[in-house]
């Protein structure tokens, strides 16, 4: 089952939160949607799982239309909100029960389902789920939200907040599921995520920046880009920014990645520029662009 | 005791019941580093920030901060330190300038001192234009920035950041870790806690805890040295991982 959006917009009083949204998530695909806070992903998945009406545009989810079939959407599909959503004062169990029963489904018809989520949480069956740490809420959520076997799942910022361990276990368990054939729309800030998915759709300020497979969507970078560090990393941001010819600096980790605004750039300039600002051990070393270096360029 | 560090821990311990949250810490940090905090969900970093900042007793062990011993003095801590949290920074409901205004009240400065922060802060930010705009009507990242000088209105030895940068797109990101980087090369230290690792190469110095304890406590370089990785995504996994 698939995800038709077409020319979807939605406005907040003074803000567009959606301009003119359009694209399609394929059957079993696993899609990511890339953006930062406030690019306008929860008020799509809000259209998209019937809780928010647009102004403008049609969607489909599941052959269903998301105004006119709203009840069938509502039956078929599994959300996972951006908040920790589920009831704080029951224990992991009873929330589980809770949503088999509302979904007029029980544990033990789709157990299968999530019986690899949900043997990392048993050991705190009992335990109230306000008093659950980040990773093990998010697991819970994940579990209520599949506990009546949807066709699409929607998960908006799974991950936030989350440490790297729990994310990428979560990120397993996506691939797994996603191998049961869901078709899974996850909305994420973290950029390294994205890599993981099949396709995915970058989006900002309500505007879709660039839609295509990952390994596209890099391949698509215009520059070539070049790993700079040297022995102080805040004089070497500061002299780069400084440099008349960048296009771009940016802080990567241990690097900083650099652009030159000239076609016949030759690093050994940019070299003699660092020595002449003081710095010393300055490696300055080509390397292929991310996702996020992508979103950026892109964004600008 | 005259020495360089601003903050110093010993064996700091605090159990809710049975349960041993933090368990027997022990490391210092020096002026105008900048320090990151890790650890998984669930590891007690929060717990021990909350002793940190004076929020929260310690059930045993001891620590200073800016010079203030946690136990006795956790009044004096607060006025000496900035803190910044990704759930609780300004007032939604009050404008750009009423927040500084506010904040600036609290840590107990003049009006005239207010009234010089307020005009460097909205300029240094480009927040002319919003200045009379409510904080709950800006992106996230104009937020974070904004929240972020507040909580050193009132030049602090010390700045707790926690997560400071969670969702914020990654240009701001990087604009947000520049400005910590001028604060630290002013001499402020810088203690932040973060889950892109990415972020965690910045530091000077990193701890990560691991089911209370501290279990790593090095460079980024050093790290990634010894648990023969190349970033420190890899080094939190293995370790995180047992």
């Amino acid at each position: 089952m698939s995800i038709h959006i077409s020319n979807i917009s939605k406005s907040y009083k003074n803000v567009k939160a959606l301009q003119d949204i359009s694209f399609d998530v394929n059957a079993g695909e696993l899609f990511g949607l890339i953006g930062p806070d406030g690019a306008g992903k929860t008020t799509l998945f809000r259209i998209l799982t019937t809780l928010l009406i647009a102004n403008e545009g049609t969607a489909t989810v599941a052959g269903f239309n998301v105004v006119s079939d709203y009840k069938n959407i509502r039956n078929s599909v599994g959300y996972m909100p951006g908040k920790f959503s589920l009831y704080q004062d029951l224990t992991v169990e009873e929330n589980l029960e809770f949503f088999a029963t509302i979904f007029g489904t029980t544990i033990e018809e789709n157990y299968e389902l999530i019986k690899d989520i949900y043997v990392q949480i048993e050991p705190f069956k009992a335990r109230r789920a306000g008093k659950l740490s980040g990773g093990m809420k998010q697991k819970l959520a994940l579990c209520c939200a599949l506990i009546h076997k949807p066709k699409v799942l929607f998960l908006d910022e799974p991950t936030t907040g989350v440490d790297p361990v729990s994310r990428k276990e979560f990120w397993d368990m996506l691939k797994r599921l996603q191998q049961k054939n869901i078709t899974i729309l996850v909305s994420t800030p973290y950029m390294d995520e994205a890599a993981l998915c099949d396709r995915i759709a970058l989006i900002q300020d309500g505007k879709i920046l660039e839609i295509d497979t990952p390994e596209a969507i890099v391949k698509h970078y215009p520059k070539p880009i070049y790993n700079v560090s040297a022995n102080n990393m805040y004089q070497l941001i500061n002299s780069l920014n400084a440099y008349k010819h960048n296009h771009s600096v940016y802080p990567f980790g241990e690097f900083v990645h650099y652009t030159d605004n000239r076609t016949d750039f030759n690093p050994e300039d940019l070299k003699v520029y660092l020595e002449s600002k003081n710095l010393s051990n300055i490696n300055i070393d080509k390397t292929v662009a991310t996702i996020e270096d992508t979103f950026m360029e892109l964004a600008k | 005791m005259k020495n360089n560090n601003v903050i110093q821990v010993e064996g700091l311990t605090k159990m809710f019941g049975d349960f041993t949250a933090v368990n027997a810490i022990t490391f210092e940090v020096k002026k105008g580093e900048i320090f990151g905090f890790l650890g998984a969900n669930g590891a007690g970093k929060t717990t021990a920030m909350k002793m940190l900042i004076g929020i929260s007793n310690p059930t045993s062990g001891k620590a200073n901060v800016a010079g203030f011993d946690v136990f006795t003095h956790a009044e004096d801590i607060k006025k000496s330190i900035g803190y910044m949290s990704q759930k609780f920074a300004l007032y939604h409901d009050l404008t750009v300038k009423e927040n500084i205004t506010f904040f600036g009240g609290i840590y107990g400065l003049s009006r005239k001192r207010i009234k010089e922060k307020s005009a460097i802060l909205i300029e240094e930010l480009g927040l002319e234009k919003v200045a009379n705009k409510l904080v709950g009507a800006l992106p996230l990242g104009w937020k974070q920035k904004l929240s972020f000088s507040v909580s050193m209105i009132h030049d602090p030895k010390i700045v707790f950041l926690d997560e400071p940068t969670g969702g914020v797109d990654p240009i701001t990101r990087r604009q947000f870790w520049e400005m910590i980087y001028k604060a630290a090369n002013q001499g402020t230290t810088v203690f932040v806690t973060t889950h892109y690792m990415d972020e965690a190469e910045y530091c000077d110095r990193v701890s990560i805890m691991v089911n209370g304890k501290i279990e790593a406590l090095d460079t980024p370089k050093q790290l990634k040295a010894q648990f023969e990785v190349d970033n420190m995504n890899d080094v939190f996994l293995k370790l995180a991982r047992g």
